[in-house]
């Protein structure tokens, strides 16, 4: 470096933590060396959260959250949508970008999140980084709902219609909170303006907070690896963990890997399948809100759906309060029951490498019923026919995984762990 | 020296008082951002009765007209769909309607002012969809044999009868609401308001 770059640096450094900041947490960040596929993904939500940001800032330059009905009788926010994709040049391919990125955005998330029930990733002492992240995943949930009520089309509206309704479900103040989120007796043109103000202000700011904190946490205890051991454990003359390489340039390497192979898939469903056989944009919102008519099948969007079948299990009502009651609070436990993943877990080792074959078994049957209660989620219900009594099935074995685990981990046959990280 | 003993105990006291202030001036400044999420005054005033002209309807049709936003369903009931309701009781969650809304004078057999005509707001109780007619009997309707016509949620699988009475071991807790509602002639029907109010 020349003496007046460097010059410029010290200048820098003396009045803002540039190089120290630079070195803490890129080129003297030392991560273990045996990161695998599944690590691609923690860098892959970040690239997805700032694909998201940026096309969005494009979007709102168009968009217009307006309820009412323009001179053809279309409702303006949904005839602004059209416009971006029709009229606004390269506006369709943005706005592809962005309703593709929210699907992305959760295959990356749910990878991201199955990483760390494999490898332990949640418990001490990263237990903060987990909670960080369950938020993370909340505020997403809030932002891909209150995004999906923009382009003002049928399932946007009878969508936000039940998840509001949801909230009425609670006892005592439930009426009135629904009323407070709609901001009318019905979802309307107030609706649809203050759902624009969260999505593009309110729980974008927060998600990038929580990011942050995601980040800072994680970096002050080390990562986890596939083995789950401490690389900190093992540390030569200098202090720096004898399993450990710097994150750059090592792994900012090798995740533009990981970002190449993504954006393969990212494009090739942008460009030749960006509905995505109806599952990323349904096709009843590709017709204007009409609240009068209910579209004969409602279901949400995929990544929704496993969440909703828990809603739908629940027929019957408990303790004087009705199903409807009940139904909420499966789902809501069902998104949140994996904040106590830490504590619920009491496996002596973190891996699945080393967890006994119980564990394993209630991993794989979690996997696959989290996928059938994602498939029987846009399944119209049958009326407590077989796919309603699956659904109650899976959602109690859904349930008994997460409950159940502080026993059947703590019983589990597992191997010993190495010393240090292996391959 | 510790810290305790050099503390100001009159300070402290102050900067105490200093925070509750504070704090309740930042919990007050809060009320005006929450009322501004509450209804305005114009969704508030929006929702004027509107009326409906049954003449054209055939029995056994139903039409749907909008009321604050909301579909309400006008149903021309047959003698035949009325025989189906007395022998459905024992299947509901509220055959008697007493968990229910609707204005005491629909508070019947076939929830109506007359028989002949139900007016109910075609919101689902449990999560707000708007049911689908159902009106097919027996296997024809996709809903088993025995279906004796009536509404299904499309959503959560709710059904209903034919005065929009609920089935037992369904997500929605409640029948579907009645607006209040009068005749002001044999074929037009008032919907929001009933002359009570």
């Amino acid at each position: 470096m020349t003496t007046k770059s460097q010059a410029l640096l010290n200048w820098v450094d003396e009045r803002f933590p540039l190089t120290s900041t630079w070195k803490a947490h890129l080129s003297e960040y030392y991560a273990p060396k045996n990161f695998n596929f599944w690590y691609f993904f923690g860098s892959l939500v970040l690239m997805v959260l700032v694909i998201q940001i940026v096309t969005g800032i494009f979007l709102v330059m168009h968009y217009k959250p307006d309820a009412s009905l323009n001179a053809s009788g279309v409702p303006v926010a949904f005839a602004a949508v059209e416009y971006i994709m029709r009229d606004v040049p390269g506006g369709w391919l943005i706005r592809y970008m962005h309703s593709t990125g929210a699907s992305a955005f959760f295959v990356v998330v749910y990878m991201h999140m199955f990483r760390g029930m494999l490898y332990g990733s949640y418990r001490k002492p990263r237990e903060l980084i987990w909670l960080f992240g369950v938020g993370i995943f909340l505020a997403l949930m809030a932002e891909a709902f209150m995004g999906y009520l923009l382009p003002w089309g049928q399932m946007s509206f009878w969508g936000a219609q039940v998840i509001v309704n949801l909230f009425s479900a609670i006892p005592v103040i439930g009426p009135d909170l629904a009323l407070v989120i709609r901001g009318d007796f019905v979802v309307s043109d107030a609706t649809l303006n203050r759902f624009f103000s969260f999505h593009v202000i309110a729980v974008p700011l927060v998600l990038i907070g929580l990011v942050l904190a995601h980040i800072v946490a994680l970096h002050e205890v080390g990562s986890n690896n596939p083995d789950g051991v401490e690389i900190k454990k093992k540390k030569d003359a200098n202090g720096i963990p004898l399993d450990g390489i710097p994150f750059h340039p090592y792994y900012t390497v090798k995740d533009i890997v990981g970002v190449v192979g993504f954006l393969f898939v990212f494009s090739a469903v942008l460009f030749f399948a960006p509905e995505g056989g109806g599952y990323f944009l349904e096709y009843n919102n590709f017709l204007p809100a009409d609240p009068l008519v209910t579209p004969p099948h409602i279901a949400p969007v995929w990544y929704f759906t496993p969440f909703y079948s828990l809603l739908r299990a629940v027929t019957y009502p408990l303790f004087g309060l009705d199903a409807k009651f009940w139904g909420v609070i499966a789902m809501g436990a069902g998104v949140v029951i994996f904040a106590f993943l830490p504590w619920l877990d009491r496996s002596p080792v973190k891996s699945i490498r080393y967890k006994g074959p119980i564990f394993k078994t209630a991993l794989v049957l979690f996997v696959i019923i989290f996928f059938i209660l994602g498939y029987l989620g846009v399944q119209p219900p049958d009326n407590g026919g077989i796919k309603d009594r699956t659904t109650q099935i899976c959602s109690v074995l859904y349930f008994a995984f997460f409950l159940l685990m502080p026993f059947y981990s703590k019983m589990d046959k597992c191997k010993a762990e190495p010393e240090r990280v292996t391959s | 020296m510790s810290v305790e003993e050099k503390m100001d105990s009159g300070r402290r006291q102050l900067l105490l008082a200093t925070s509750v202030a504070g704090g309740a001036a930042a919990a007050a400044t809060a009320v005006p951002f929450v009322a501004s999420l509450t209804p305005s005054e114009r969704a508030k005033a929006a929702g004027a009765p509107v009326e409906a002209d049954v003449s054209k309807l055939a029995p056994g049709e139903m039409m749907t007209v909008e009321w604050q936003g909301k579909p309400v369903w006008i149903l021309r009931r047959t003698e035949e769909m009325l025989a189906t309701l007395k022998p459905l009781d024992d299947q509901l969650a509220d055959p008697m309607s007493e968990k229910s809304i609707q204005p005491e004078y629909a508070k019947n057999e076939a929830r109506s002012i007359k028989p002949e005509f139900l007016v109910t707001i075609g919101i689902c109780t449990h999560l707000g969809c708007s049911p689908s007619q159902k009106f097919k009997i027996g296997a024809e309707s996709g809903l088993g044999d025995a279906w004796p016509g009536g509404f299904l949620c499309p959503c959560h699988g709710s059904t209903f009868d034919l005065a929009a009475r609920v089935y037992a071991g369904k997500p929605a807790p409640t029948n579907l609401e009645i607006p209040p509602h009068k005749y002001l002639a044999d074929t037009k029907i008032l919907i929001g308001d009933d002359g009570t109010a």
